[in-house]
């Protein structure tokens, strides 16, 4: 091959010029065969050790049943080694499971049109407030202090690039944004767009009223709803009908696998109005020239391989996989099957609520309706009482102290359909454990 | 050759909404209540119009769907700038591992050691196998690290009190990301024109850098396949106007064990690990960003990093990093902040690391060997038959084009793309960079044999050889795919974008 190319080493086609060559050994892992890697890998799974404690973790991340056929379809070769389908004859299975992506993302949010994925729901918060900033030319945002704070930090990052500022919407005592505040504070019309989670980061059902609409409508200010629990989807009204024109969220709990936090499967949905705002790939369904139907990416013109710097967003690779681990979860569960999946995360969380307020010390924060998690109140510090927990093989909650001081002796709890009555009740019991040790001290 | 003329087409496959039925519900779960037990109707949907579909006919619908698509384990894949290598399966194999699938990405530190660990040795090694001080494994792509290096410049020069330098010059091979990501920080973009030989001319970026000069982004080898053989004194007179050099790591593939974006000059970089470490691309992502760092930008990468200290009771005999404990490091003032929900694409940081324990330092070297060879023993073999504007030794890919066949046949790049289709290739990418008319960007990767590329050489032979003597037949192309050429303009003028009940 080298006498083909006419040169007589390999090193004549790599040769740099001598100013920049390396010199210097590298400090890369070393080289191991096959089985040695597997074993390496298997002694950092062994560290892991937080995979079999009983886990009231969610706050973005959720442990949820995927069925085994999920991975079955979705590793099959053809999906996993394929790129961008840029060349759609070849592509037509892969755009179809896309074009049916978007379609559930629409029919679960009630909006009319949603992309082929971003990367997570943070970054699906900023590219729907870079939405908003397009269509009203606007330079504020509004955004409430209960959407995920890694979700609000992301979107810091973002804005700090665009020069935009971002003021928050406080929570009341209920656990849900102040929507007086709200009403009062857009009214001047400076914001390019409102965003409320919910269920919000405290797990409550957390809408735009009718009057705050109304006062967020006459300010033309635009209503994103933040989405970090997909599967609430299945019980709760769609965010189309409190109003939201951009939905911006997180399908990691249609199947994906928490993996440490990634890669999950964001997704933007949206009104028709904002149709040429919407960044990232869509798929649409068309015809070949005989006629048949076809699917294809299409209003390329929005993005940034066609227009580069004047592009509705910069993102190329998306999490086109994940979205198809998703669509195939909703397939496999349907209706029925995500009905009884958001009834049994209503029916384990009031369980687990129950449990753990009758325990002396712990008290339910919010009275808000929620649906998978919910915030408790332990009245001391409760990084250490977690801590304490996880001697008993327990990971109790996220101690939100880590993000809202005034809540430091605060634990947002989850249960899903996975959690069991074994677990609760050892939380309960455990919790009671570590709580009448600090009572007697 | 004559056209594969027979047209065996089986009829559409139906959406998984037209195949769904009541009844047909797959019981994962227990029946759940009536959600009214639990929540007042006010905040209720009324109904939720998916389908129910048997196990059955999800495998069978979803199988089909794989049918009709072409990915790496089908054939050859020379997708230029894409790098379509084979992904090795022990990679799925190891992240598939219970305790990385479903580790939560709150669980304390002390209990994720071994995820950190993972991230900590990726990190150092990329930081070693690029010359950057550090990495942050934290952005979800290229473009997305772009963005993150790009807010990282604005940061570093609102701090030093240089908010006048708003240009960020960008070479007119670069990916599309590059401008677009310059434009989502406020940066204004200067376009800068190739050269005769494909590459950036010195004296001609001399003349728009300025005191007004944020960043210069370039991708070296660039998308011609070309080395930037000017790039130290590029990098030097950016340096003196005291902008920053961003590396665009699309073509890292090239380079491994030769040279590194630090020793070129470079400030910034971002790697595209779902190119150049084999992570599978799904199907247009996920993929996974590594954003590296010279010295003095360090402080300001996105968050979290991981930070480790030795470990007490260390066992001296075991690996370096045997004996550290790791934590994720959010506590960085200067830091631009988070770019995503959580820390990092993990999965994917898990992938590139088995990839760098399959090759190790020399192992990655013979990679960018073997891909190099490959481009430019298939750009010799291609230059037989049709144009290559840039007729130098290249490195991971090269550049055909379709000109002359266009002008005498009024046969495009576009049409010879259609035509591999039918022979079971993925097409090159075509029409970029914007510079060559009907271009043809070819990187074969290092994991095809000969074999294959000899055949794929012959094919593309005959379909050149059969556009002069029947053109027609390439404007049918393809007619073995399960659709013809598809109607984009009506795609996007009736736009249809979903299902409907």
């Amino acid at each position: 091959m080298l006498e083909a190319v006419g040169v007589k080493s390999l090193d004549d086609l790599l040769r740099v010029p001598d100013g920049i060559a390396l010199r210097e050994k590298l400090d890369v892992v070393p080289a191991l065969p096959e089985y040695s890697i597997q074993r390496r890998f298997g002694r950092f799974a062994e560290k892991n050790t937080g995979v079999a404690y009983r886990s009231f973790l969610g706050a973005g991340a959720y442990r949820h049943y995927a069925p085994p056929a999920i991975a079955a379809l979705a590793m099959r070769g053809e999906f996993l080694t394929a790129y961008t389908p840029y060349q759609a004859e070849v592509s037509q299975g892969y755009l179809q499971a896309i074009y049916e992506w978007q379609s559930y993302i629409c029919l679960l949010a009630g909006m009319e049109i949603a992309n082929a994925s971003v990367y997570d729901g943070a970054t699906a918060l900023a590219e729907a407030a870079i939405m908003a900033l397009g269509a009203t030319g606007r330079r504020r945002l509004l955004v409430s202090r209960a959407i995920h704070p890694n979700y609000r930090a992301v979107l810091r990052t973002y804005c700090d690039g665009l020069d935009v500022a971002i003021d928050e919407i406080p929570f009341g005592s209920d656990g849900t944004t102040d929507l007086e505040r709200l009403s009062t504070i857009v009214s001047g019309g400076e914001y390019a767009a409102v965003a409320i989670q919910s269920p919000n980061f405290f797990g409550n059902v957390d809408t735009l009223s009718e009057a705050a609409l109304e006062r967020v409508s006459a300010s033309g200010t635009v209503p994103i709803a933040v989405i970090a629990e997909a599967l609430s989807l299945a019980a709760l009204a769609p965010p189309a009908s409190w109003g939201a024109q951009i939905v911006a969220g997180e399908a990691q709990s249609f199947g994906v696998a928490q993996a440490y936090g990634g890669p999950y499967a964001g997704f933007i949905a949206t009104t028709q109005e904002h149709m040429r705002r919407i960044p990232g790939r869509l798929v649409g369904r068309t015809v070949d020239k005989q006629g048949r139907t076809a699917y294809v990416l299409t209003l390329q013109a929005r993005e940034q391989h066609i227009r580069r710097e004047r592009a509705t967003s910069n993102i190329c690779t998306n999490q086109a996989h994940c979205a198809l681990i998703a669509t195939i979860y909703l397939a496999l569960m349907g209706k029925t099957g995500l009905r009884d999946a958001a009834a049994l995360n209503l029916a384990r969380s009031r369980e687990l609520a129950s449990a753990v307020a009758s325990v002396d010390g712990v008290r339910i924060k919010y009275a808000a309706p929620f649906f998978n998690e919910f915030v408790v109140d332990l009245e001391r510090p409760a990084a250490a009482v977690l801590t304490e927990l996880e001697a008993h093989g327990i990971l109790g909650g996220i101690d939100l102290g880590r993000f809202y001081p005034e809540l430091a002796s605060c634990i947002l709890m989850t249960a899903t359909e996975l959690t069991t009555t074994g677990d609760i009740n050892a939380l309960a019991e455990g919790l009671g454990k570590v709580l009448h040790v600090h009572a007697r001290v | 050759m004559s056209t594969p003329a027979s047209d065996s087409r089986e009829a559409g496959i139906p959406l998984i909404f037209e195949i769904g039925q009541d009844g047909r519900a797959n019981r994962y779960l227990e029946a759940g209540k009536p959600l009214r037990d639990f929540l007042p109707d006010s905040v209720l949907r009324e109904e939720l119009p998916l389908p129910d579909n048997s196990e059955l006919d999800v495998v069978r619908h979803y199988t089909k769907l794989s049918q009709r698509t072409f990915g790496i384990d089908l054939g050859f894949y020379p997708l230029g700038s894409c790098t379509m290598k084979y992904n090795p399966r022990v990679n799925d194999a190891i992240v598939s591992r219970r305790e990385f699938a479903e580790l939560h990405p709150y669980t304390p530190d002390a209990l994720a050691q071994g995820a950190l660990q993972v991230m900590y040795e990726l990190e150092r090694s990329l930081s070693s196998l690029f010359g950057m001080a550090a990495f942050s494994l934290n952005p979800s792509a290229g473009a997305h690290a772009e963005l993150g290096a790009l807010l990282i410049a604005k940061k570093y020069f609102k701090e030093r009190g240089e908010l006048h330098r708003d240009k960020v010059i960008v070479p007119d091979t670069a990916h599309g990301t590059n401008p677009a990501s310059a434009a989502m920080c406020g940066f204004k973009v200067i376009s800068l024109p190739s050269d005769a030989r494909g590459r950036v001319d010195v004296n001609e970026i001399r003349k728009v850098i300025g005191p007004d000069t944020a960043v210069c982004m370039m991708t070296n080898p660039n998308t011609l396949g070309l080395f930037e053989d000017s790039i130290a004194e590029i990098a030097a007179a950016v340096h003196d106007a005291g902008g920053l050099m961003y590396y665009d790591g699309a073509n890292a593939n090239a380079i491994m064990g030769y040279t590194r974006p630090g020793d070129m000059g470079f400030d910034l970089m971002h790697l595209n690990t779902h190119k150049t470490f084999t992570i599978p691309h799904g199907g247009g992502g996920a993929g996974h960003g590594p954003l590296g760092a010279a010295a003095h930008l360090v402080d300001y990468l996105p968050t979290p990093i991981v930070a480790a200290v030795p470990r007490e009771n260390g066992d001296a005999s075991a690996a370096p990093s045997d004996r550290l404990t790791f934590r994720l490091d959010f506590d960085r003032p200067k830091s631009i902040g988070p770019m995503r929900s959580f820390w990092s694409n993990f999965a994917h940081a898990a992938r590139a690391l088995a990839y760098l324990y399959a090759n190790g330092e020399e192992g990655l070297k013979r990679v960018s060997q073997l891909a190099v060879l490959n481009a430019n023993y298939l750009r010799v073999k291609v230059a037989q038959f049709l144009e290559t504007p840039y007729p130098e030794i290249c490195r991971h890919e090269f550049v055909a084009s379709a000109q002359s066949l266009k002008r005498e046949h009024g046969v495009r790049a576009l049409d010879l793309a259609k035509a591999l289709l039918d022979y079971g290739y993925m097409a090159p990418t075509i029409y970029f960079p914007l510079i060559v008319p009907e271009c043809l960007m070819i990187e074969p990767t290092e994991t095809e044999s000969k074999e294959t590329l000899d055949a794929f050489v012959d094919t593309l032979r005959a379909i050149v050889d059969e556009a002069k003597r029947d053109p027609q037949a390439l404007f049918d192309a393809p007619v073995k795919t399960v659709v013809g050429r598809v109607d984009e303009t009506r795609a996007a003028r009736q736009p249809d974008l979903r299902w409907r009940p």
